[in-house]
């Protein structure tokens, strides 16, 4: 019964983002004025349905539904509730069906609050999002019904993997998914925009919450996805340039581009045609990386995740989406006007300097990324990574974060450098210090090893500069907003910081010991004090018990595991971390070698803790910035509505 | 397959990124598969070299964060080689002899792969231009 | 036009074409890799080379061991790279099996193997092979660019690598090898 009404649900969603479409689309061309009043309504309506499907198949998890397809084939009747639940959106259909649920309320949210823009360009917003919304419904109901019945039902579910029952991997996916739907409101304002011609600041101010909110999340994404990379692959890495990591990378590149473009049009009427280029761009990216991590198009991804037909459903709506958006970019993009004027040495112009360059690194990134693809063509096999893309996204990313210094400190509109180059005196201070602290303990390893130097002293410079806004100001009184800026700006210097010194810095050291042996690696002395097998509910595990201590000062124990799972077989390597202030331990067990010795490799990876704080720093400037602005928008429109009660009193 | 997206595509269908212990041999690995070399400045080299070659078993890896065994001996051979004094480039360019450009992740410049170095001056020539554009004009007033 | 006035300038009608020409091209380059899928295997590089130098010590009491000198002597040979920890060696074993009783010389290569379990598996799947070298730290399999197993390899008579087979061999294979041994042999 559930998901019979889950199953009803849908269609109705899908019925009413249909509706949606032709009301908006209808009134929008004035012939059916009197449909105007319903596009809202109906967006509202269809985010609850939605939400309704989205419970039902919740509901149908976590009691083990076993008459449904997508539970017997994902789920197990011994899971813990929440990987049941988990397990809900944790395979193709449900997560198309989370993602149709927050896309609907979206923009049920949209139609209910959104009252700054002009009626006109709230319709074709609302318009664009069930255009949107309509592919994914077609998608699920066509292709990958969730509430799939199963005649007889299963005795018992597929869906045990261990491997899949961690807490991260059950909450990255929505993590995700709420950035890119971020994105797609801001896909839907951008088109509202184009097709009514206006573009200016009341649809920055609409987009702008929409765009901060998905950078938040795209952010603590990759974020996550980096830390957990690198504690679980066993190998220490935080980013290897693979496609599907660059598949994350470009909505991320987009939406940060866009977040500031965004601002530049909400505050100065500027930029309006490239603001709503990147609305249709950011939301591209993310349909790109959906479509190429699906379909498995390229080589190096994941042959497992081949599915054809949805990544030629993906590809189609890709095609009507972002074909159909540029489409008519290309026909109204002439004949809306850049907005105001602004010289070089500006706000905006430094503002604008760096959004070129975080295009030009997002094209380096889709390119390298496709280039496989390209060769193929021809019958060839060639392989893009880290060494290609570390210094040609180095030629784009040092001049920005030279200019990421300045541009805050750079009045709006007209300014000179050499007002405020008695300020830089400090940041240009410490990097020269940096320089020549790097140059006195490193030796030069070519232009690639060159590249984490030039990352320490970037950083060095940068922490102090993006500290630099808050001078002379009464902080008690600086807005939200400004604390958000700073914060994330000062969060990239100290990524930064953690990868260049990582990079550098690290010291690895591979040891077959035996037990009783200590061996060292950088300021570490690591003794194997024994191997003991350690049972696990579903796995046996071979346990080292190593001590370790920093310098000879107090000793800590460390653990790593490599755990053989039965079913399926499969061996899983734990690493172990001890982490301390200026950096961590890594310590993975390998295999037993001939003569009683134990494969161990260890790393000293100096400051690594700071790159995901950095992450996590940049996404709470985000959030701080949100906050300073949605307050601000519920003070104006509480404002705004006192004025109205107030004239409405008066007109009684 | 590292990272992020991964998860997602993790979550969404069985992985068979852990091989199967049935599949796997048992034989001790390779000499240097597991050790460094003495000489910290040689490590380096064979390390440096290691980061930039593809471990061909899988697909998106490279032989230095491998498990598989094959990158095992692929790191067994890279070490052995510039312990022997052989120059990192001559290695690598023994194993494109072998397995065409796939197995190293640092392009050459060559029929198939100039629009690697083009595309970014391009995009540089591309990115000057717009912002001499947008600045030109503004400049002025 | 000063900096305070509005913009009237418009972006060139090329500039603002040119993101769909991009998506164009990004769409016409996947639907093509969609159409095409490219294989996964890694080909050999050394197709139409001579085999590198090797000797390899026997994997097997009752077989000599394999060097390349044993398959430079004026005879075509089929080179297959196996072991015995790789479930679809075990496949393709009748197809080797044919091979063989058709007179063909199959020479073997075990990829970190250990005698015993070589021993066993040749015993369970047939033993086709006239000379198994133990390759145990893949030192040949990377010489001759094979990146798994199992692989077959077409040698000719002047030990010139002429035909890589990836994967294993199906019935189906037989007549594409069978030619290639023939092309071998002229």
């Amino acid at each position: 019964m559930i998901a019979e009404i889950g199953l009803a649900a849908l269609w109705l969603a899908a019925a009413l983002a249909a509706l949606q479409l032709i009301a908006g689309s209808l009134s929008l061309t004035g012939k059916a004025e009197s449909l105007t009043g319903t596009v809202r309504p109906v967006a509202i309506v269809q985010g609850a349905l939605a939400l309704l499907a989205f419970a039902a198949l919740i509901a149908l998890f976590a009691r083990t539904d076993l008459s449904v397809k997508l539970v017997a084939m994902n789920s197990h009747s011994a899971k813990p509730l929440i990987f049941k639940i988990a397990a809900a959106w944790g395979n193709h259909e449900g997560s198309m069906l989370l993602w149709v649920t927050v896309m609907g309320l979206a923009g049920a949210f949209v139609a209910q609050f959104e009252r700054r823009l002009p009626e006109k360009t709230m319709l074709a917003t609302l318009a664009g999002q069930a255009f949107v919304s309509l592919g994914f419904y077609a998608f699920l109901l066509i292709s990958s019904n969730p509430f799939e019945r199963l005649n007889p039902p299963a005795g018992e579910g597929n869906g045990l993997n261990p491997l899949l029952q961690d807490i991260g991997l059950a909450f990255h996916p929505p993590t995700l998914y709420l950035g890119y739907v971020g994105l797609s409101v801001a896909f839907s304002f951008a088109i509202g925009a184009l097709l009514t011609r206006q573009v200016g600041p009341a649809f920055a101010k609409a987009m702008r919450p929409w765009v901060l909110g998905a950078w938040i999340f795209l952010t603590l994404g990759i974020t996550a996805g980096s830390y957990w990379a690198y504690y679980e692959l066993g190998w220490g890495g935080w980013w290897f340039w693979d496609p599907v990591e660059n598949a994350s990378l470009m909505p991320w590149l987009a939406a940060t581009a866009l977040l500031h473009s965004v601002s530049v049009l909400a505050s100065r009427d500027a930029l309006r045609i490239w603001t709503v280029m990147l609305g249709v761009v950011a939301f591209s990216m993310s349909m790109v990386g959906t479509f190429l991590v699906r379909s498995g198009i390229l080589t190096s991804v994941h042959a497992f995740a081949v599915d054809p037909e949805r990544g030629s459903f993906i590809l189609v709506l890709l095609a009507i989406y972002i074909g159909g958006a540029l489409t008519l970019f290309g026909l109204r993009a002439a004949t809306v006007s850049e907005g105001k004027q602004f010289a070089l040495v500006s706000r905006e112009g430094a503002l604008v300097f760096n959004n070129v360059m975080l295009t030009a690194i997002l094209g380096i990134v889709l390119f390298g990324t496709l280039y496989p693809l390209v060769t193929e063509v021809f019958d060839t096999k060639v392989s893009v990574g880290p060494p290609y893309f570390n210094p040609v996204g180095a030629v784009f990313f040092v001049p920005m974060v030279l200019i990421l210094m300045v541009g805050p400190l750079l009045r709006w509109r007209k300014d000179s450098f050499a007002r405020i180059a008695k300020v830089l005196i400090l940041p240009v201070i410490l990097m020269l210090g940096a320089v020549a602290v790097v140059l006195g303990i490193a030796e030069y390893r070519g232009i690639d090893g060159a590249l984490p130097f030039v990352g320490i002293v970037l950083a060095a410079g940068l922490a102090i500069a993006s500290l630099l806004p808050l001078r002379e100001r009464n902080l008690l009184r600086t807005p939200l907003t400004t604390w958000g800026m700073v914060l994330a700006h000062l969060g990239v210097a100290v990524a930064l910081f953690g990868m260049a010194v990582e990079s550098a810095y690290k010291v690895e050291k591979l040891v077959a010991a035996r037990v009783g042996e200590t061996t060292s690696v950088g300021p570490w002395k690591v003794e194997l004090r024994g191997i003991e097998p350690v049972p696990g509910p579903n796995w046996t595990a071979i346990e080292a018990d190593l001590l370790a201590s920093y310098k000879g000062g107090a000793t800590s124990a460390v653990k790593p595991q490599s755990r053989s799972f039965w079913t399926p077989p499969q061996m899983t390597t734990e690493s172990a971390l001890l982490t301390r202030w200026n950096g961590q331990l890594y310590a993975v067990i390998g295999d037993e070698a001939q003569d009683g010795r134990w494969q161990l490799r260890l790393w000293w990876k100096p400051f690594v803790t700071l790159i995901w704080f950095g992450g996590i720093m940049i996404a709470l400037g985000g959030l701080l910035s949100l906050i300073g602005r949605v307050a601000a928008d519920i003070r104006r429109g509480v404002a705004r509505g006192r004025i109205a009660d107030r004239h409405e009193s008066r007109a009684q | 397959m590292r990272g992020l997206l991964f998860l997602l595509v993790l979550a969404l269908c069985t992985p068979v990124v852990w091989a199967p212990l049935a599949a796997q041999d048992t034989l001790p690995p390779a000499p240097y598969a597991y050790e460094q070399l003495e000489d910290p400045a040689l490590e380096a080299r064979a390390q440096a070299l290691m980061e930039t070659l593809r471990c061909l078993k899988c697909q998106s890896q490279s032989i230095a964060d491998s498990d598989a065994p094959m990158a095992g001996d692929m790191r067994s051979q890279v070490r052995k080689r510039i312990a022997a004094g052989e120059e990192p480039e001559a290695i690598r360019k023994w194993l494109i002899e072998r397995y065409g450009d796939y197995v190293s992740y640092t392009p050459r410049f060559t029929a198939l792969t100039w629009p690697l170095f083009l595309v970014p001056m391009l995009i540089v020539a591309l990115a000057a231009l717009l912002l001499r554009r947008r600045f030109r004009r503004g400049g002025e007033g | 036009m000063s900096t305070q006035g509005e913009g009237r300038q418009k972006i060139s009608p090329m500039a603002v074409w040119l993101p769909l020409f991009l998506f164009g091209v990004f769409f016409a380059l996947v639907i093509y890799g969609l159409a095409s899928p490219a294989s996964r295997d890694v080909e050999s590089a050394m197709i139409g080379k001579p085999l590198p130098e090797f000797a390899l010590r026997p994997a097997i009491a009752d077989r000599p061991g394999l060097s390349s000198s044993d398959l430079s002597i004026g005879e075509p040979r089929l080179l297959n790279i196996f072991a015995s920890w790789c479930i679809p060696c075990a496949i393709e074993a009748p197809q080797l099996e044919t091979l063989n009783a058709q007179g063909i010389e199959v020479v073997g290569i075990a990829i970190r193997d250990r005698p015993d379990d070589v021993a066993a598996f040749l015993a369970r799947n047939g033993n086709p092979f006239s000379r198994i070298g133990a390759d145990d730290v893949s030192a040949v399999q990377l010489g001759i660019g094979s990146s798994g197993v199992p692989e077959t390899f077409v040698i000719d008579g002047n030990g010139i690598i002429l035909y890589q087979h990836i994967g294993v061999i199906r019935r189906e294979d037989l007549p594409l090898i069978m030619d290639k041994l023939a092309e071998a042999a002229r």
